[in-house]
């Protein structure tokens, strides 16, 4: 099980990347809130996005084939795999083909969920994340810590040790030279590279086209450079019309990184046609599911699917705000991971996920297509005790606690006696400035004064003062 | 007009004076307040924790209580009134006659401001209280029951208050229910976000709707030794002789 509390409090501890955190996540969010509010009919977009993905979500069967039979119609080839293994094995199948040994990848975070570096690697195959965040996060030999912003955690000055360190410049904090070597470093892989593997962030069903967005026009490099190009999607990625497009858009950029629009919306409608002369020779679509459809099982959950990927819950998100996307080690992070990653891996591996949580509700404030996050959590917080209850000892012992509690709130008598009891034991253990030895009151106490119960209860204040009249 | 009060457990048991105070408030507007002593708990501790079976058996008392009645039910907490307006009926199979009666709890079942405002037209209890004073938006308030306005027109009318906005107000303040002990650390790092806004307001007091989370800042304050104190919005509203 994956361990939130402890990273949580390594992630507490590091002062850089509190610093990190606060800076650029307030600074997106000023961003974004900028520009949201000069959109009139923000609500409306957000309804009209949300009824358009429900309706897809509910009939993705119908518009996935669409999709099939028009990439298949502008030549290219789509491939369906059930799981990540199937995926990678169908990559690998094309590097092959192509005698791939080099891969340039533009960022996708599906890549990430079937852990597609490491799997290139294996097979002896150079891939090369050409998005600036991702490629410091590859150098780094770490993993994305936001799905937007995936080297959000690390600040210039970290960057420029690593750039100094990994290529070989000479140490500058000046943002541009650091992105000019970045990018003399990239444009030889993109020369160079066999294959290109981008994400896919809207495929839309009527026109077969795959629309990848960007601001740094690796993406647009990757699609077209290479003589391969390889898009891989989750099945919910589909959209029906070309038109739900500029409401997607709009929501999409702004929410997500404060810009009304991003600078490049790259359209990939197949590979090179007879009568060109650039773009890849061939085109393949990967269509991946990956647990997908099992979330599609339950009505309520399905919306989950509906995510596209802004990530604007992580940055509005008091926990996220807290401890960054680490601490959650798993693809995504934030609300929008905490309701997915149990439901795509297992509750058994996630099952603190759910937890992590305030439930305070910004991130469905904020969600463009409207996913009830907090709800999403208390529901998976009640599979999660059905499921798997009473594994782990700790889990029982609250099992019991609110067993207990459960029965002493059933009955005003039981409650009464109950509330008597602990007035009496109270002075035996609650003392101020002290932490309590045991249980919740234990966490509750290190920092926090525990709240100490009344000399006398409400109820026995109102009898009193009714009985003076 | 009579009206239940659902005074909730934590007011109850630690809180008595915010329970009084609202009794004390509604009266004075002229609302008779039927207290049931055989209430309890709405059952949120365990929801929010997972445990939606033993939520229900509490909730199920919590029916048997104020179903007897169709009076309206008032309660001094966002987060409660949360519970049974708007979780509750789900711990019950749709259709069902105790999923009729949780809707019929939940259609009657009002947050203490709200009802001051929305349903009594009250805005000034006549309450006087020269101190400077910011308030805190508890999320279930404002994000379940969008709830924001009532509390800061009932606020504003509070004769001698200096009423100062703090810097993200609506950001939470870290309690969580059970998130506050099972993330001790994140919790209290969020909630020591909100103290630091707290105390750039200028404020003496920090005003809230709900005796959960004053109970987190108002830990995090006392242990801290932070000059401010916490109050319930009943309490400030009661501040009027009798």
């Amino acid at each position: 099980m994956i361990d939130i509390r402890r990273n949580s409090r390594k992630a507490l501890a590091d002062s850089q990347l509190q610093k990190n955190l606060l800076l650029t996540l307030s600074k997106t969010m000023a961003a974004r809130n900028q520009v949201v509010a000069e959109v009139d009919n923000w609500e409306a977009l957000r309804t009209h996005a949300q009824t358009v993905k429900a309706h897809t979500v509910a009939n993705l069967g119908k518009y996935l084939e669409t999709l099939e039979s028009r990439v298949i119609a502008q030549g290219g080839q789509v491939l369906w795999a059930d799981d990540a293994r199937e995926a990678v094995d169908y990559l690998l199948d094309i590097a092959r083909r192509y005698s791939a040994t080099k891969v340039v990848k533009s960022k996708s975070m599906l890549g990430e969920e079937i852990h597609l570096n490491h799997e290139l690697e294996r097979a002896n195959i150079a891939s090369i994340e050409t998005d600036l965040g991702e490629y410091i996060v590859q150098l780094a030999d770490e993993t994305p810590s936001h799905i937007v912003m995936p080297a959000l955690h690390k600040s210039r000055e970290q960057v420029a040790d690593l750039f100094a360190e990994k290529l070989g410049m000479e140490r500058t904090e000046d943002v541009e030279r650091i992105t000019l070597t970045a990018r003399q470093v990239l444009r030889q892989h993109f020369l160079t590279a066999q294959m290109g593997i981008s994400g896919v962030n809207f495929a839309v069903a009527e026109t077969g086209s795959i629309v990848v967005v960007e601001n740094e026009g690796n993406a647009r490099l990757s699609v077209s450079l290479p003589p391969v190009h390889v898009a891989i999607m989750g099945i919910e990625k589909v959209i029906p019309r070309t038109e739900d497009l500029c409401v997607f858009l709009k929501l999409l950029t702004r929410n997500a990184t404060g810009q009304k629009i991003s600078t490049y919306v790259n359209f990939v409608n197949g590979g090179r046609r007879d009568d060109e002369r650039d773009g890849p020779r061939d085109f393949y679509l990967i269509i991946l599911d990956n647990g997908r459809s099992q979330i599609l099982k339950d009505e309520y959950l399905s919306q989950t699917l509906h995510c596209i990927r802004c990530g604007a819950c992580l940055d509005t998100c008091p926990v996220y705000q807290s401890i960054g996307g680490h601490a959650y080690i798993s693809t995504y992070q934030g609300p929008i991971g905490a309701i997915l990653t149990p439901q795509l891996l297992s509750m058994d591996e996630a099952r603190e996920h759910p937890f992590a949580s305030s439930l305070c509700g910004a991130c469905h404030d904020i969600c463009p297509v409207k996913i009830e996050i907090p709800h999403i959590l208390l529901k998976l917080r009640d599979q999660a005790q059905r499921e798997s209850g009473g594994k782990a000892s700790k889990i029982s012992a609250e099992r019991i606690i609110l067993q207990i509690w459960s029965w002493f709130m059933q009955s005003a008598s039981r409650y009464r006696q109950a509330s008597w009891v602990a007035r009496r034991l109270q002075p035996l253990f609650i003392r101020t400035g002290k932490r309590f030895p045991v249980g919740p009151l234990r966490a509750w106490s290190e920092k926090r004064e525990i709240p100490q119960l009344a000399t006398k209860s409400f109820r026995e204040m109102f009898v009193a003062e009714e009985g003076e009249k | 007009m009579k009206v239940a009060l659902f005074v909730t457990c934590l007011v109850d048991q630690l809180y008595p004076q915010v329970g009084l105070s609202a009794v004390k408030v509604l009266r004075k507007a002229g609302v008779e307040v039927n207290f049931d002593q055989r209430q309890t708990c709405c059952g949120q501790p365990a929801f929010n924790t997972g445990y939606g079976d033993q939520a229900a058996h509490v909730a199920r008392h919590m029916m048997e209580v104020f179903g007897d009645s169709d009076l309206p039910i008032v309660v001094p907490s966002g987060s409660c009134a949360t519970m049974v307006k708007v979780f509750m009926p789900g711990l019950f199979p749709e259709g069902s006659a105790q999923w009729r009666l949780a809707n019929s709890l939940a259609a009657r079942t009002f947050e203490f401001s709200d009802f001051l405002v929305t349903h009594l037209g009250v805005r000034k209890t006549g309450a006087r209280f020269p101190a400077v004073v910011t308030y805190h938006d508890s999320c279930h308030l404002l994000r379940e029951l969008r709830i924001s306005e009532q509390p800061r027109a009932l606020i504003r009318e509070v004769e001698g208050i200096e009423f100062r906005e703090m810097e993200n107000s609506t950001r939470c303040c870290g309690f969580g229910g059970t998130f506050s002990v099972k993330f001790p650390e994140i919790s209290v790092a969020i909630g020591q976000d909100k103290v630091r806004w707290i105390r750039e307001s200028g404020a003496e007091y920090v005003v809230g709707n709900d005796v959960s989370c004053l109970m987190h800042i108002g830990g995090l304050l006392r242990r801290q030794q932070v000059p401010v104190q916490t109050i319930h919005l009943a309490e400030l509203l009661a501040k009027f002789d009798d």
